[in-house]
């Protein structure tokens, strides 16, 4: 028995797995389809304790931490489900945790109304999947910079409790559903240090969804670009002035780190699937897996995934102590990401004109697993930030 | 109310399972443990009962050490408590000791119902909800299709071949369910976390009845391993196909 199988881990596994076959995988190619995960699919989440799955109970969370949302991520994937229907089940991953900080901010300072605010609007319920939080950084000319962002939010200069928001943003996940983008807006002057993140409710007169962004994978999953004109958002809802930079930066790790367990995982059902598509298919009067260059491409696969999972783990558990990750998470991603791609291609190879066509599971992998290295920071990204991490 | 559910825990359905060549009976310990799957339905049932009437659900089960797993899963599906029955006497145990030892068990305290599923998945005898029953002289309400509770009379669907019966008795009562009467919940996270602290109370078998492999009634002479899949029998279809196909299965009583 490691950290990874407790019997309640085993047991979470086991709700997971249920969940995952119960709730999922018969409706996932029509939620493709449309573009869409149902609100009923994250109510369900909040019921079985998996939306707010790693975070404290004192705030409507199941009390969890990042090994739980591991093991939720490699057997969803496992039983089924894609890397697109984590990404829009569980937004709240990326958007809610910088709403949670200064929620417990404001409490350390002794203002409990205002964290009340917070926790009451917009984190219970989320965490009971009667909400769906999005997170709003990238904006239409900006892609990974960060500190040039030109969302504007400026004190009304009528009502200094209220702030007026005017810009856009773009290729925001599960915008289009989400009843607030915690959003990076400008506050202050130039670059990072004048970025803050505001909650802004989508239905605030002055946001628009633009448009709805049409992709190559994670098709269930939607996204959008919007669109804010004189926005008009409660001074409340900032989540500390001047604090956005940090805050993203803050939780970075996290995103890349699930990012990679997305990776392996993805590795894994895909492998999976190709032993035994190996196993049925016949060529030439013997089974696909008797020919040895078939037999060592999925050794070749197995390695690579054991490999990125076995690290991966690794600096999960780091980070489950408490050790500071940064490094180690980037290089968990890219290792995760650069499995993934190797074996997705692979898995398409080795079911031939089969892995083609849309109705094989392996198919919708290779488009979905596309975007990990690109999103939660784009690899070229990575290698830049791990260069100056490592003092290179 | 008052609810026990007897939960047992059986080889895992998918698994390859194997009798001992010492004591001709299951090997539990070389195969993963899962609770009996018509006893999810069990549990279901009297979460239900409880949720709509307030009271208590007592999960019991009788079986070696690693059978608390299935109690354990019991209490995380929502049970608020468990009895793990666990004595090397009782290894071996046919459905005579084991209806005994339970009924020992449950004799006096005070249940209102008690819910079985209607068989195991692992020995399909189906008889020791009856046995029990008869055992602590209470009304039998088997094979239930649907359960209602109205005050201190219950009234059940039993499933049979013509559709079925109504049955009704008064409280305290044992039930068993068929496959299909709900949908078991699966654990939430909360309710995983919250099974840890749930009183788990194990005991040994109550003393007195001769229980164990010796004084079973019945007894495996020998057994043998299931013969490799044989070829099958091909028809080649000359517009006379489904007649030789209904032919075959006739001819091995299957239809």
């Amino acid at each position: 028995m490691d950290e990874f199988t407790t019997p309640e881990r085993t047991a979470l596994a086991e709700t997971v797995r249920e969940f995952t076959q119960r709730h999922i995988t018969a409706e996932l190619p029509q939620w493709e389809a449309e573009g869409r995960i149902p609100v009923k699919l994250h109510r369900l989440a909040g019921e079985a304790g998996l939306a707010g799955l790693s975070y404290p109970e004192a705030v409507g969370g199941s009390g969890g931490d990042l090994v739980d949302t591991t093991i939720m991520i490699e057997e969803m994937l496992g039983a089924g489900a894609s890397g697109g229907l984590i990404a829009g089940l569980f937004t709240q991953g990326i958007a809610t945790p910088h709403v949670i900080d200064e929620a417990q901010r404001r409490r350390d300072r002794g203002e409990t109304q205002a964290a009340d605010y917070l926790e009451d609007n917009y984190i219970r319920p989320v965490m009971a999947g009667d909400m769906i939080a999005s997170l709003g950084v990238t904006e239409p000319d900006g892609g990974s910079d960060v500190s040039g962002l030109r969302t504007r939010a400026q004190s009304d200069p009528e009502d200094p409790d209220t702030l007026i928001v005017n810009g856009a943003k773009t290729f925001i996940t599960s915008a289009i559903r989400a009843d607030y983008v915690t959003t990076a807006v400008r506050t202050g002057g130039p670059g990072a240090a004048g970025v803050s993140l505001l909650v802004i409710p989508t239905a605030a007169p002055g946001f628009t969804v633009a448009r709805e962004l049409d992709k190559m994978g994670w098709r269930c999953s939607d996204t959008a670009e919007l669109a804010f004109v004189d926005v008009r958002v409660p001074r409340l809802n900032l989540l500390g002035a001047e604090q956005g930079f940090a805050s993203l930066a803050r939780h970075f790790a996290v995103e890349r780190l699930t990012l990679a367990v997305t990776g392996y995982a993805t590795a894994q059902r895909c492998l999976d699937l190709t032993i035994e598509y190996a196993r049925n298919r016949e060529t030439f009067g013997k089974p696909l897996i008797s020919r040895q260059v078939i037999r060592h491409d999925l050794v070749e696969m197995h390695r690579q995934i054991d490999v990125a999972r076995t690290y991966t783990r690794d600096v999960v558990l780091a980070h489950a102590r408490g050790e500071e990750v940064m490094t180690r998470a980037l290089i968990a991603k890219q290792t995760a990401v650069d499995t993934c791609s190797y074996v997705v291609d692979r898995a398409v190879q080795i079911h031939g004109g089969a892995g083609y066509m849309k109705d094989s599971e392996v198919e919708r992998h290779y488009r979905d697993s596309r975007i990990l290295g690109i999103g939660g920071g784009a690899n070229e990204v990575m290698t830049d930030l791990a260069s100056k991490l490592l003092g290179y | 109310m008052k609810i026990a559910v007897c939960v047992k825990q059986v080889p895992d359905t998918w698994a390859e399972k194997k009798l001992s060549d010492s004591d001709k009976t299951l090997d539990r310990e070389s195969v993963d443990g899962v609770m009996n799957e018509l006893d999810e339905y069990a549990v279901e049932e009297a979460l239900l009962i409880k949720e709509a009437n307030d009271g208590e659900v007592v999960a019991v089960s009788m079986g070696p050490d690693k059978a608390e797993e299935t109690v354990r899963k019991a209490l995380q599906m929502g049970a608020d408590s468990g009895i793990h029955i666990v004595d090397d006497s009782l290894a071996g145990s046919d459905s005579v000791a084991t209806a005994k030892t339970l009924a020992a068990t449950l004799k006096d305290q005070g249940y209102d119902l008690i819910i079985f599923g209607s068989e195991s998945t692992d020995a399909r005898m189906s008889v020791v909800p009856a046995m029990v029953a008869e055992l602590l002289d209470l009304p039998q309400l088997t094979f239930a299709s649907k359960v209602s509770v109205d005050g201190d009379a219950v009234t059940i669907q039993r499933q049979a071949d013509y559709g079925y019966d109504e049955v009704q008795a008064s409280t305290p009562a044992v039930i068993s369910v068929v496959e299909k009467i709900n949908e078991p919940r699966y654990p939430s996270f909360k309710g995983i976390m919250a099974a840890k602290k749930k009183p788990l109370e194990s005991v040994a078998a109550p003393s007195g009845e001769p229980v164990g492999l010796a004084s079973a009634r019945t007894e495996i002479l020998e057994f043998a391993e299931r013969p490799p899949k044989a070829a099958g029998v091909k028809i080649e279809d000359d517009g006379t196909g489904g007649v030789k196909v209904a032919d075959f299965l006739a001819e091995q009583k299957l239809i």
